[in-house]
Order: structure tokens, then C-alpha cells, then sequence
């Protein structure tokens, strides 16, 4: 087999709370293949976020360590992209030179900056809103300049924290599809982080299930579905199996966070 | 809920433009709904007219003693002197430098601090105590302290108004600077930016409505420390003359002071609204 891309070395994450430590991720290992698209799914307070922070290098990790290519990482970098679920627009520029922005450090000549912004810009469906400020935008559209601005400077790894966590259903499936679509035009290593079952079956190729409080992986489901994928696959035998499967395992754990009470 | 907030533009829009909306009556004592342009600034404007009438009344039917209350007219003859022999440029270009400089020179201080103590915790932690001590010494007590230190001269008189605005402008800063998203740091970060170009290009214009927003308060807040930095040693200032006329018992000199230091802090305030509006342009509607 072939290096992987990420891998995730044996990580853990203690917090302190009021003086109290409490872990956060146990032991928890994970590789991840050169482009491949791998969706994290666990409970709310399960460690997920506090995971993709830690590859992100936004947080560090109070065990263990995460390499990129088999070279350990060292903060924040440019190799990895990120997307948060907040859009964290820069609200005073406009579409246009938020997704410039990426560029900034960027050895490209600035005729070929400006290429490479409209073809993204296009690429998202955010053509004829170039001027447009972030405020004059919706939620799906700015999420859609998040995304363009972190794809345009193509990071080797893409780091998502639930990017479509609030939109509303129908722009949600929107943004999916389109996400898949941009990605099978300019593939790159995905660490997708959600709650939402359907969506991890839809777009990833594997998804990995944490468990409840301290987050440990609990279960990896390879998702068979052909690509490129369209909506219609929702309905699929092979789909509903994998949900089936995967909606059971996070039961399980969200049961498990109900019966014991918090804190103990 | 996009969809809501949508539709309130629309409905702000119809309403801003033709002064009417579409349909139904202009309701104007709706919760949180804008009405008319026009009758806002109607409203405001009638307001400060009654009060002038009930002042002109009260003075007309003699209810109170000139010596308490002159009437408006007489107030505006004192302005009318003031402009004809020449006091009142004197005065009010005196203190207009004052106040530019001692508001300058702590926002001179006051960003660059504020910055720093609004993004490390470390400066935050040394800097804080110190300025909440002095943020509550009463300035007016210290006019003796900046005389011995600063002589009488106009260098005094900056200090105080520098005194009287800086600690409080410091920790305005230092808010704005906490209301920037820490994702967007976090973004800059994962794009590779070192701090300082994080600083400068994403937490800086980040900041700025906000901080603009600081300078025109502060500006009112300088402007109230006016009186207190010509209470000593000062030969012109309109708030030198004002602390004369109290001699002389000169009630509409008083007056005319206080009201014209009003009508340029209100001036002040409607440049700073008015440039805002025009350097952030993003930061309108919704």
C-alpha cells in the first residue's frame, strides 16, 4: 500500500475543566489516503471538532502525533486547507478578493491569481456575484466563497468542520452535491467532519464512526457507491444498508452519553 | 430564517424609497421596524423646537429670573458679540486644537495598545490592572499634578483631555479588537500568515468599524473633559469663557457656551457617522 496521505498516530486530548482533567480523544489512530474523502460522524461532544483541529494544527494534541506525507506537522500550515462551519468570510471584501486572499502568499504571477480566482469563482456558481459583499449573500452562497477560498490555492488536504451544519435542508443537499462536484474536478485528501448521517454516506468514500466521550474510533464503513454521485443514490439498497449500519452504531453511543450523567 | 431576514430588506427598501409602503397604514410604533426617513428626522427636529418654545415661554411670561434663565434671544445676541468681536473664533479655534491634540495623542496611544491587548492575553494581563486604577481617578483632581508636571501652557491642557480619553479609549480598543471571530485569526493562520500579517490584514479592518465607532464616542468624551482642561491657567477656550462668565454671573454667556460646544460635538459625531458610512460600505444592511 501506498503512504498515506494523513495519519493520525495514536492522539489524545485532555482538557481541563474547572481543575478536573476530562479526555476528550483516547488513543485514537486513522489513515487516510491520498485523495481519498473520509467523513467523521460521532455525537455532539464526542471530540470530532477537537480532532480536525488537531490535524488542522490548531490545537495540539496532549499524546501523540499527526503526519503529513510521514512528516510530522508543526501548527498550522498551508498544505491544509480548512472550512469552518461559521463561514469566517472576511466580511470587507468582496467575493472576489476573499477568495484572492488565499493567493496572498502564493508564488503565482498576478495575471494567473486572477485566472485561477474565476475559475473557482465559477466553479462554486458564484459567477455575476464577484462584487458582492458577504453580507449581501446567503448562508449556501457564503459557505460557497468558504469553500472556493479554501480550495484555490489546492491545499493537498481539505479539512471540513460541518460546513453546511447551518444551512437548511434543501440547500444542504445543494451544497453536497456541489462540494462532490468541485471535488471531482480538482480531487484532494478530504477530512469531513458532520453529524448528519445521510450526508457522510453521500460524499465520502469511508466513514469513520467515533464514539461517545473519550472519542475513540468505533466503527470504519467503506462506502461502495459509484461515482461521480447525484442525489438519486439516496434511494439506493447500498445506501440505506450503510445508513442502517451507521445510524445504529451512533445510537448506541448517543444512549450511552444519555445514561451516564455528565460530569461523573 | 434567510428567507425572513430577506424579506425585511425588501420590506425596509419599499419603505426608505418611497417613504410609504406598499400597503396598509405606516405603522410607527411598531416593535423593531423602521419607519419613514423623513419622519425620523421630523421627530427629531420638532423635538428640539418645542424645547426652544417652552424655554421662550418660560422666559416671556418671567416664570424664572433672567439672571436664572435668559431667554433665547438674548442668547443669541451674546453669540452674535461673540462672532462680531471676534471671541468666539478665538475661543473655539483654541480649543478645537486641544482637543484634536489631546484626543490624537491618545488614540495615538490607544490603538497600538489596544491592539496588543486585545490579541495576547499577556499584554491584556499587564496592562489592565494599571488602567482600570486610573480609568477612576476623578480627572479634575489631577489638574494640580499636570500643572506641576506640564507648566500652564497648552501642553497641560492636552494632558488632561489625554488623560480624560486614553484609558477609557484603550479598553474600548481593546474590545473591538476581542469582537473579531477567532475563526477568522484561525483561517489567516492555516493560509500560513505570520501574526503580524494576520494583525494587519485581518484583524485590523476587522476591528475598524468598531474602532471607529470608539473614536467617535471618544471624541464626545474629550470634548465633555473640555472645561476641566481650561478650568486653570487658560486665557481663551470656550471653556475658559465659560468658567469666566460664572464670575460675572454672564448666564447667557454660559448658555451660549454650553449650547455651542454642543452644536460642535454634534458635528463632530455626524462627520465620524457619515465617513464610517463611507469606508464601510460592507458593513450595511442585515
Amino acid at each position: 500500500m501506498i503512504a498515506p496521505k494523513i495519519s493520525i498516530e495514536n492522539v489524545s486530548q485532555l482538557f481541563y475543566k474547572s481543575g478536573s482533567p476530562f479526555v476528550v480523544l483516547d488513543n485514537f489512530s486513522m489513515e487516510i489516503a491520498k485523495n481519498e474523502f473520509v467523513t467523521v460522524v460521532g455525537t455532539s461532544g464526542c471530540g470530532k471538532s477537537t480532532l480536525l483541529n488537531i490535524v488542522g494544527g490548531l490545537v495540539e494534541p496532549s499524546d501523540g502525533q499527526v503526519c503529513i506525507d510521514g512528516i510530522p506537522i508543526d501548527g498550522p500550515g498551508r498544505d491544509r486547507g480548512f472550512v469552518f462551519q461559521s463561514y469566517s468570510l472576511f466580511e470587507w471584501l468582496n467575493v472576489e478578493r476573499n477568495i484572492f486572499f488565499s493567493l496572498k502568499k502564493s508564488a503565482m504571477k498576478e495575471r494567473e491569481k486572477k485566472e485561477t480566482v474565476r475559475h473557482y469563482i465559477n466553479a462554486v456558481g458564484l459567477s455575476g456575484f464577484e462584487k458582492a459583499y458577504p453580507r449581501e449573500l446567503s448562508g449556501g452562497m457564503r459557505q460557497r466563497v468558504a469553500i472556493a477560498r479554501a480550495l484555490v490555492y489546492k491545499p493537498e488536504v481539505l479539512l471540513m468542520d460541518e460546513p453546511f451544519g447551518a444551512l437548511d435542508s434543501q440547500t444542504r443537499g445543494m451544497m453536497q452535491e456541489l462540494l462532490l462536484q468541485v471535488w471531482e474536478e480538482h480531487k484532494t485528501t478530504v477530512l469531513f467532519i458532520t453529524h448528519d448521517v445521510d450526508e457522510a454516506i453521500f460524499i465520502s468514500d469511508r466513514v469513520v464512526v467515533m464514539s461517545a466521550r473519550p472519542g475513540r474510533l468505533k466503527l470504519e464503513k467503506t462506502i461502495e457507491l459509484t461515482r461521480p454521485r447525484s442525489y438519486e443514490i439516496t434511494t439506493e439498497q447500498l445506501f440505506m444498508d450503510a445508513k442502517k449500519e451507521l445510524i445504529g452504531s451512533i445510537r448506541e453511543e448517543t444512549l450511552k452519553t444519555m445514561a451516564v450523567p455528565s460530569g461523573s | 430564517m434567510k428567507i425572513m431576514s430577506k424579506n425585511r430588506k425588501e420590506q425596509k427598501l419599499s419603505i426608505s424609497r418611497t417613504g410609504i409602503p406598499k400597503r396598509g397604514k405606516v405603522k410607527f410604533f411598531a416593535l423593531r421596524e423602521d419607519i419613514p426617513r423623513n419622519i425620523y428626522i421630523l421627530g427629531g427636529a420638532v423635538f428640539i423646537g418645542l424645547v426652544l418654545v417652552a424655554w421662550q415661554l418660560i422666559t416671556a411670561f418671567g416664570l424664572v429670573r433672567p439672571l436664572f434663565l435668559p431667554a433665547p434671544v438674548d442668547v443669541i445676541v451674546e453669540g452674535g458679540r461673540q462672532i462680531r468681536e471676534g471671541i468666539l473664533y478665538a475661543d473655539a479655534s483654541a480649543s478645537i486644537y486641544r482637543i484634536v491634540m489631546g484626543w490624537g495623542f491618545a488614540t495615538l496611544f490607544a490603538v497600538p495598545i489596544g491592539i496588543l491587548m486585545g490579541s495576547f492575553k499577556f499584554f491584556e494581563g499587564l496592562f489592565e490592572p494599571f488602567i482600570d486604577i486610573v480609568r477612576y481617578m476623578p480627572v479634575v483632581a489631577l489638574i494640580p499634578l499636570t500643572i506641576l508636571w506640564a507648566g500652564i501652557g497648552d501642553f497641560q491642557k492636552f494632558l488632561i483631555l489625554f488623560i480624560g480619553t486614553f484609558f477609557q479609549q484603550v479598553l474600548m480598543i481593546m474590545d473591538n479588537v476581542k469582537q473579531v471571530p477567532v475563526s477568522l485569526i484561525r483561517v489567516g493562520q492555516t493560509l500560513g500568515l505570520s501574526r503580524i500579517e494576520i494583525l494587519k490584514s485581518i484583524v485590523l479592518p476587522s476591528a475598524f468599524p468598531g474602532v471607529w465607532d470608539t473614536f467617535r464616542i471618544t471624541m464626545g468624551w474629550t470634548w465633555t473633559y473640555l472645561v476641566v482642561a481650561e478650568l486653570v491657567a487658560a486665557d481663551k477656550g470656550l471653556g475658559r469663557r465659560i468658567m469666566d462668565a460664572q464670575r460675572y454671573l454672564a448666564t447667557d454667556t454660559i448658555i451660549f457656551g454650553i449650547l455651542f460646544i454642543g452644536l460642535l460635538g454634534l458635528i463632530t459625531d455626524y462627520l465620524f457617522k457619515l465617513s464610517g458610512r463611507f469606508l464601510f460600505k460592507w458593513n450595511r444592511g442585515s
